[in-house]
């Protein structure tokens, strides 16, 4: 009620005592009034300038923006107000705050406004705006090509200007599309800063509405005619784009009617500018126009370039522009470049190619940079197409591998790969292994990948091969891309046995170097490989380069060292545990050492490290008989490298490749050795089919080399056939169950025994709990209905321990089964969970067949596309139990037949042999067998191939021996009724 | 073809940037902050090429820049460029600023940055060179200039005066003053 009365205000000093005070309210009186006053006065923003000082004048970034906050919201409270006054100094600010960063769209409309005004400084900073703020929003552009069309009439030429250049800066398509016809109107104006304007306008219109170029066709004749360099040069712009546009477009200007040829009319106008003596509005530090020149340069090459005529017509003044042009300034080499450009994309006369060869020899040693970099980059175009002018300058190139100047560094690099032949390979390698060493990480990576394919290429031995392979490894240290690895893992495999013990020792020198292990993995990849895979001959081989050899203790320890140390990657400790378990059954006294520290793995934090610890630790264990099988060098891998990345590409392979690669390396992306194995023989032969004979290939558990192997891939195809969802269906699945089976014995498993009962059908659950297992044995995969590889991978190592289980022989085995590939090849498991193939092997145990027909249908729908097409299939023989079919199938060559017994009985056939005949016009080969032991249930099967010389009918005779009881028998048979032609 | 040129100091601060390709703003100033850190840390006696800016465009495209004093300039080009000559363009750019401004610093583009925009689009158009004639871009930016005087000096001002005027809305700004409430203030003298 009282509120200047202070309580208590007799304890308070007089002059604090408010209580009698007037003069303090007469002065918030007063005050009042002034605030009242300034309203109702023209309240003026903040000028431009005294923002932009306010900005600078902040200390710190917060500042600053509190600043920028503060006018922002200012801004937006005058927008709202339709303030037109001050709307110009307002988007100025705002423009200022964009250029800053800060968010200023919410200027566009207002932006719109100011070029609707009619007072030119608003149209300018309003159309200044619409360039800067305007987004590609539809609404806002229809509202502007309105603005637009309006000022495009304007009589002032600079508001034409203005709206011509905003519409070069945002035309979008439907813009372009209502403007084009004002654009080319004002084409043809006589007002030269118009119609320069008009042109460029033109130009970008074309970019964004090709379609729209006819319209400007007409307009482009007079262009090139001009005497304003601003016209000329923008004409020449035009008609560039367009030449680049079509091809018809081109042909029209170089046939346009008349004397008014365009070549001629170039070369005029570039003469007249070389030649034409100074004038000082286009000079710039020497020479005449050189803009003008560059572009006019540029559209000679496009006109010449396939083109004898008119390269013939340009040959001269491209002489005289290469001669005249004064170099000491970079105007002049810049002319110089873009001549020489031109020279070697026309049909030119081959003198005229000597002097641009020479002008870039030249630059190279120019001591301006830009000038180097220019040579190289002109170098590189022309390396294709004139290889020898190009290896002149060789020295100089590589002399440009040493400038501490990075772009010119990696123009000189790529530079230096495409100049390498058989010739020079080994200087060329010795100097790029140099930059290699030094090369920043960036460049390691290209530059080792680009030697190994240069050196794949080129290489003059093996040695040589091996050795650079070598270095590269160490000079790139751990930015080695996989490639490198996996490629030369492959050289090393596919090396004769003395290279093979050489380059091993030289790996394990290499290895002695501190700080190589961690450093230069990827070298350590390489080298357990080597060690791992050819231990025998490293340790206890012929010695003939005189290797220091280490004691297998040693060696033993320094896999301690790095397999226990953290810095070593995963990928390279999975590299060396496989190597260690292959070492296992190369040396003679370390094994325990090696089944020590093989079973420490076992309890290691990382899943893929301890799985594959746990695996081994079983071949040291129960199964120590399958371990030096198991773990037998691999075969040599072929190569033919399509494609020097990573896996992919690859012949008629699906893109699932990469999975089968990954799945089972934790981190995956670097994948390891092993798969880039697989994954580079999958380029290679680019047949899914060869992949699982290299991984059994490389199992060595084959015991009748190339006819099983063949049986094996056939595998690939049964099961990619089996569409049958019934496998009780003896028809459609015993051809699968033979092929499966067989499989099986490959693996050294023999399930027959336990699946004998059940006869042919059985056999199919058997083979059926490999597809079981693929439709298992990678949870991730199955919905994919292509994975087909990743599945037959899984699928065969379930298959094999599957039917062990169903042995019994090992229902103790505590890990899954896929990982049989794994211990085979490297390649590491496909990571499922064990309980999935308990159910498996249980299943198969219980009803294979039906198993396989529940769980089937992924893999059966598999792969239809890849199945060849087969002929109806022939039995030829169904006697006693012993039923032998033939089942032709037509391959691109040759037609296979499958010839499959099974023998139902209840007796067991020994040393079955099966013979064929066939007339003279067909040649037969006839593949080793699966087997020669028929017990009850059991099957045997055998690939025939037959090439046929003529176009007679196929008959075949067999004849078939076996022991029964002892005794021989022999039955003969003849087969007809093979299908004659590929069905199509 | 140019797809945006910049201009920004040695600490990074933009100072011009004018895009010719549609960028939306975040984009534009990452674009920005790339360049400045590629730009940056190169020596100046290397060459004046630079590719490797990710955002902008890829492998087809490069920075070609030069370095004045405190001022970077920075045009991103596509492949159809000729190097060299983008580098006799940004020394005609920065000849003109030079006579606009007479010896331009870094201040000037500060505080006329609408102004450098003017003179850059008189250069260069939707990023293809329109003009390289020194005089012939004075001329017309000084022709411009004049017609913005004469609208912002006497001859415009009765306009300005009406608009003002028009715009002032008098009674609903008299209905706007606050005075406070003096019975209210004399009710509360106390003697």
């Amino acid at each position: 009620m009282y509120p200047y009365y202070e309580q208590d205000w007799s304890v308070l000093p007089p002059e604090n005592n408010r209580r009698f005070n007037p003069a303090f309210n007469m002065a918030t009186i007063r005050q009042a009034f002034t605030e009242a006053v300034e309203r109702v006065r023209m309240p003026t923003p903040t000028r431009l300038r005294d923002l932009i000082r306010q900005i600078r004048a902040a200390r710190t970034a917060a500042e600053e923006r509190a600043v920028v906050n503060k006018e922002c919201a200012y801004i937006r409270s005058t927008f709202r107000e339709e303030d037109s006054v001050w709307r110009c100094r307002n988007i100025a600010k705002l423009l200022y705050i964009h250029m800053l960063g800060y968010p200023a769209h919410f200027g566009q409309l207002e932006c719109l406004k100011l070029t609707a005004s009619t007072r030119f400084t608003d149209k300018r900073i309003g159309y200044l705006g619409a360039m800067l703020l305007l987004d590609e929003r539809q609404d806002v552009h229809l509202l502007i090509t309105n603005c637009l069309k309006n000022d495009l009439n304007s009589s002032t030429q600079f508001v034409v200007g203005l709206a011509l250049c905003t519409l070069g800066a945002i035309a979008s398509p439907e813009m372009a599309r209502d403007l084009a016809s004002e654009v080319e109107r004002l084409m043809k104006s006589p007002n030269t800063y118009i119609r320069k304007k008009a042109t460029l306008c033109a130009f970008r219109v074309i970019r964004r509405v090709p379609e729209l170029m006819e319209i400007f066709l007409p307009a482009t004749r007079s262009l090139l005619s001009e005497k304003n360099h601003g016209i000329l040069i923008t004409g020449v712009t035009l008609i560039t784009e367009m030449c680049e546009n079509s091809s018809d477009t081109l042909l029209h200007f170089k046939k346009d009617s008349g004397n008014r040829e365009i070549v001629p009319n170039l070369v005029r106008i570039l003469k007249n500018l070389i030649l034409g003596g100074y004038s000082p509005e286009h000079d710039v530090s020497g020479v005449s126009d050189p803009f003008l020149q560059v572009k006019i340069l540029r559209l000679l090459r496009i006109l010449g370039h396939n083109d004898p005529d008119a390269s013939e017509a340009m040959n001269d003044i491209l002489a005289q522009v290469a001669t005249n042009t004064e170099t000491s300034k970079n105007v002049g080499n810049t002319i110089l470049y873009e001549t020489v450009l031109s020279i070697m994309d026309i049909r030119s006369e081959g003198g005229l190619r000597v002097l641009a060869v020479n002008i870039l020899g030249r630059f190279l040693l120019n001591s301006d940079k830009n000038i180097r970099y220019v040579a190289l980059n002109t170098l590189l175009r022309t390396v294709h197409a004139d290889t020898s002018a190009v290896q002149r300058h060789r020295t100089t190139i590589l002399e440009c591998l040493k400038d501490p100047d990075v772009s010119i560094r990696r123009r000189a690099m790529e530079l230096s790969f495409a100049l390498i032949n058989a010739q020079n390979i080994r200087t060329m390698t010795k100097e790029l292994l140099l930059f290699l060493e030094k090369a920043d990480a960036e460049f390691k990576a290209q530059c080792s990948s680009g030697m190994i394919l240069a050196a794949e290429r080129y290489s003059p031995n093996t040695r040589w091969h091996l050795d650079t392979q070598l270095s590269v490894l160490i000079a790139a240290g751990n930015y080695v891309r996989d490639d490198v690895v996996s490629s030369t893992i492959q050289l090393v495999s596919s090396s004769p046995v003395p290279e093979q013990t050489y380059i091993t020792n030289r790996f394990w020198e290499s290895l002695q170097v501190s700080n190589h292990c961690e450093d230069k993995q990827p070298l350590l990849q390489v080298a357990v490989w080597a060690i791992g895979e050819y231990g025998d001959l490293f340790m206890y081989g012929a010695n003939e380069d005189e290797f220091e050899r280490p004691t297998e203790s040693d060696l033993i320890a320094v896999y301690h060292k790095f397999l226990t140390s953290a810095q070593v990657s995963t990928t390279s400790k999975q590299y060396a545990l496989v190597s260690l378990a292959k070492l296992s059954t190369r040396l003679q006294q370390c094994v325990e050492e090696i089944q020590a520290l093989i079973t420490s793995f076992g309890s290691h934090l990382n899943v893929d490290l301890q799985q594959r610890g746990v695996e081994f630790t079983q071949l040291f264990g129960h199964y120590k008989h399958l371990r030096p099988p198991l773990l037998e060098k691999m075969p040599a891998m072929q190569i033919s490298r399509i494609s020097s990345q990573n896996g992919e590409s690859g012949g008629s392979f699906d893109d699932n490749s990469p999975d089968v690669i990954e799945n089972g390396v934790e981190g995956a992306g670097n994948g390891g050795g092993g798969h880039s194995l697989i994954e580079s023989n999958m380029n290679t032969l680019g047949d899914n089919t060869n992949i699982l004979l290299d991984l059994l290939g490389s199992t060595d558990l084959s015991a009748g080399g190339g006819g099983d192997l063949v049986a094996a891939t056939d595998l690939s195809n049964s099961v990619h056939k089996k569409n049958s969802r019934n496998a009780n269906d003896g028809g459609a699945t015993s051809a699968p169950v033979s092929h499966n089976q067989d499989l099986l014995d490959l693996l050294d498993l023999d399930m027959s025994s336990t699946t004998n009962a059940a006869g042919p059908p059985t056999g199919v659950g058997g083979g059926g709990g490999g597809i079981l297992a693929l439709a298992i044995g990678d949870n991730n995969q199955t919905s994919a209905a292509s994975a087909n590889m990743n599945n037959i991978l899984g699928g065969l190592d379930l298959s094999g321990f599957g039917s062990g289980l169903v042995d019994g022989s090992a229902a103790s085995i505590p890990t899954n089964g896929n990982d049989l590939a794994s211990m085979l090849g490297g390649l590491s498991g496909v990571s499922s969970t064990s309980a999935p193939l308990a159910s498996a092997a249980a299943g198969n145990l219980i009803d294979g067949g039906n198993l396989l027909a529940d769980l089937n249908p992924t893999a059966a729908s598999n792969n239809a596309a890849l199945v060849p097409p087969r002929g109806p299939k022939l039995t030829a023989l169904d006697k006693d139990g012993l039923l032998v079919q033939l089942e032709p199938v037509w391959g691109p060559d040759c037609m296979r037949i499958y010839v499959t017994t099974t023998n139902s009985s209840d007796n067991t056939l020994d040393q079955y042999v099966l013979k064929a005949a066939v007339q003279k016009s067909f040649q037969l080969q006839l593949v080793t067998p699966s087997g020669s032991l028929l017990p009850p249930g059991g099957v045997i099967t055998q690939e025939m191939r037959v090439v046929a010389s003529s176009n007679a009918t196929l008959r075949m005779r067999l004849r078939i021996q076996y022991l029964l009881d002892g005794k021989q028998q022999v039955e003969q048979t003849e087969v007809s009724g093979f299908p004659d032609q590929v069905p199509e | 073809m140019i797809k945006a040129i910049l201009v920004f100091n040695n600490h990074g601060k933009p100072r011009l940037s004018k895009f010719y390709q549609y960028f939306d703003e975040s984009l534009q100033q990452q674009i920005i902050k790339e360049t400045f850190q590629l730009v940056s840390k190169r020596d100046d006696n290397v060459c004046n090429f630079l590719e490797g800016g990710s955002l902008i465009g890829g492998s087809d495209y490069k920075l070609i820049y030069r370095h004045y004093a405190t001022l970077y300039f920075v045009f991103c080009v596509d492949s159809s460029e000729s190097e060299l000559g983008i580098l006799d363009l940004i020394q005609v750019f920065v000849e003109t600023l030079d006579k606009c401004f007479e010896n331009v610093c870094e201040l000037d583009l500060i505080f006329h940055a609408d102004a450098v925009h003017h003179i850059l689009s008189e250069l260069v158009m939707g990023g293809m060179v329109l003009q390289t004639n020194m005089n012939d871009i004075m001329a017309r930016i000084e022709e411009q200039n004049k017609i913005v005087k004469q609208e912002a000096g006497i001859s415009a001002a009765p306009a300005r005066a009406v608009s003002a005027v028009k715009s002032m809305n008098i009674p609903q700004q008299i209905k706007d003053i606050k005075l406070p409430d003096l019975p209210q203030a004399i009710k509360d003298f106390k003697f």
